[in-house]
């Protein structure tokens, strides 16, 4: 089954997501990243959407859903690279993700995870 | 099928048809604002246009049921003529009375042919109203909606007009607002900033809405937007220029605009927007 790859850099989690979410890959990325929030001892995660033209109302909450996770787990969620159509869009639909950081790429979002941890 | 009216009525035109010309100039030059030689000459090649076209449909004895698909060219020779008056500025009484004051000169010479036939004269200016009245408010139909198309293309311009996007500072963003928000011009305003954003990897926005005249809830709604969307990209919005009387009303509709920062004019929101980004200005110590 395919899954999403999480790369560990020092304290903090990349995901970079870069195929459509369906439920169960959504499912699966969830699973996988408490798993190795836990297991890594992880401040901080980062999720690149850069390459996602379309989000969709599921994809926003899974992703708002994930930051909440995290934060359970003590890992903060900074959210980057979003396309500026995206954000017009979910902003549309009313999701505007409050509980989740946000930044323009993934070196400032790096940068602020790295300033939470000091 | 033939119509006897409308033969009569092309009798009538073919007959007469350089002092008819005449007449209805005579009828039409003292209403024109610009009487120029140019404009005389137009005036006088459309009047001859629609004269030769108008008589050559009706000998046919056309129906004078002008959607009929005889009356094309009529149509679309008056659709030009008021087109072009539209765009020059003509009023519309002007422009339909192009089409009403050929009337006139045409009852005179229908009264003169059938002196001796009341009731087919009666049945002939009837006629002849009904069709003109028809072109007539075609005329004005053509006039309206070019005006419209008018209307429309400045709005679009204003709108694009009225969005720059202004770099302050190393990632600071500046974005004054002049005239009313609606939703399309939020949608514009969107766009801009946020592939500013991008282009320029900016931190800060802050969204002056000096020039914006009243705040009402949709307007602060669509600000909101516009600021969460912002937020999304990784950029936050300082909303600056809040004149005393918006503050007022922003508080009376119960919007809430807390977890934006606000200041009350540019230089503070910049002030800010540098804290934010860790930037400092010092004033250079005077020379003596």
């Amino acid at each position: 089954m395919e899954r999403i790859p999480i790369l560990k850099m020092g304290q903090q989690l990349l995901v970079s997501i870069q195929v459509d979410m369906h439920d169960k890959l959504a499912m699966a990325l969830q699973d996988d990243l408490t798993k190795r929030i836990v297991k890594d001892r992880a401040r901080g995660v980062l999720i690149d959407i850069s390459s996602l033209d379309i989000v969709d109302s599921f994809v926003g909450r899974m992703i708002s859903d994930t930051a909440l996770m995290a934060k359970i787990l003590d890992a903060e969620t900074v959210l980057v690279g979003m396309q500026p159509a995206v954000a017009i869009t979910l902003v549309e639909l009313g999701l505007t993700l409050d509980g989740v950081k946000t930044a323009l790429n993934v070196e400032r979002g790096m940068a602020m995870l790295e300033r939470g941890a000091e | 099928m033939s119509n006897i009216q409308s033969v009569h009525l092309a009798k009538v035109m073919t007959t007469h048809q350089s002092p008819l010309l005449e007449q209805w100039l005579n009828g039409l030059l003292p209403r024109m604002t610009r009487r120029d030689k140019s404009s005389i000459a137009l005036l006088r090649q459309q009047c001859t246009q629609f004269l030769s076209l108008a008589t050559a449909v009706l000998e046919q004895g056309a129906d004078i049921n002008i959607k009929d698909a005889g009356w094309k060219e009529t149509l679309d020779l008056l659709a030009d003529i008021s087109e072009g008056r539209a765009r020059q500025g003509f009023s519309p009484i002007e422009t339909a009375h192009f089409v009403f004051s050929l009337k006139e000169p045409i009852f005179q010479y229908l009264r003169a042919e059938f002196e001796n036939d009341p009731q087919q004269l009666s049945q002939d200016i009837a006629h002849v109203s009904s069709l003109f009245d028809q072109l007539g408010l075609y005329t004005i139909e053509v006039f309206q909606k070019t005006r419209e198309q008018v209307i429309l293309r400045q709005q679009q311009e204003l709108i694009e007009l009225s969005t720059p996007v202004v770099q302050l500072w190393d990632n600071i963003l500046a974005l004054p607002l002049i005239g009313t928000l609606d939703s399309a011009r939020t949608q514009v305003v969107m766009e801009t900033l946020l592939e500013k954003i991008v282009e320029t990897g900016a931190m800060i926005a802050i969204i002056d809405i000096t020039g914006v005249p009243t705040v009402d809830t949709l307007v602060a709604q669509h600000l909101l937007k516009t600021i969460a969307a912002a937020r999304l990209m990784g950029a936050d919005c300082v909303v600056s220029g809040i004149r005393p009387q918006i503050a007022q009303t922003i508080v009376h509709l119960g919007v809430n605009l807390e977890d934006v920062i606000t200041k009350a004019t540019l230089a503070d929101a910049f002030v800010v927007a540098l804290k934010l980004t860790g930037s400092t200005i010092h004033q250079a110590p005077q020379e003596r």
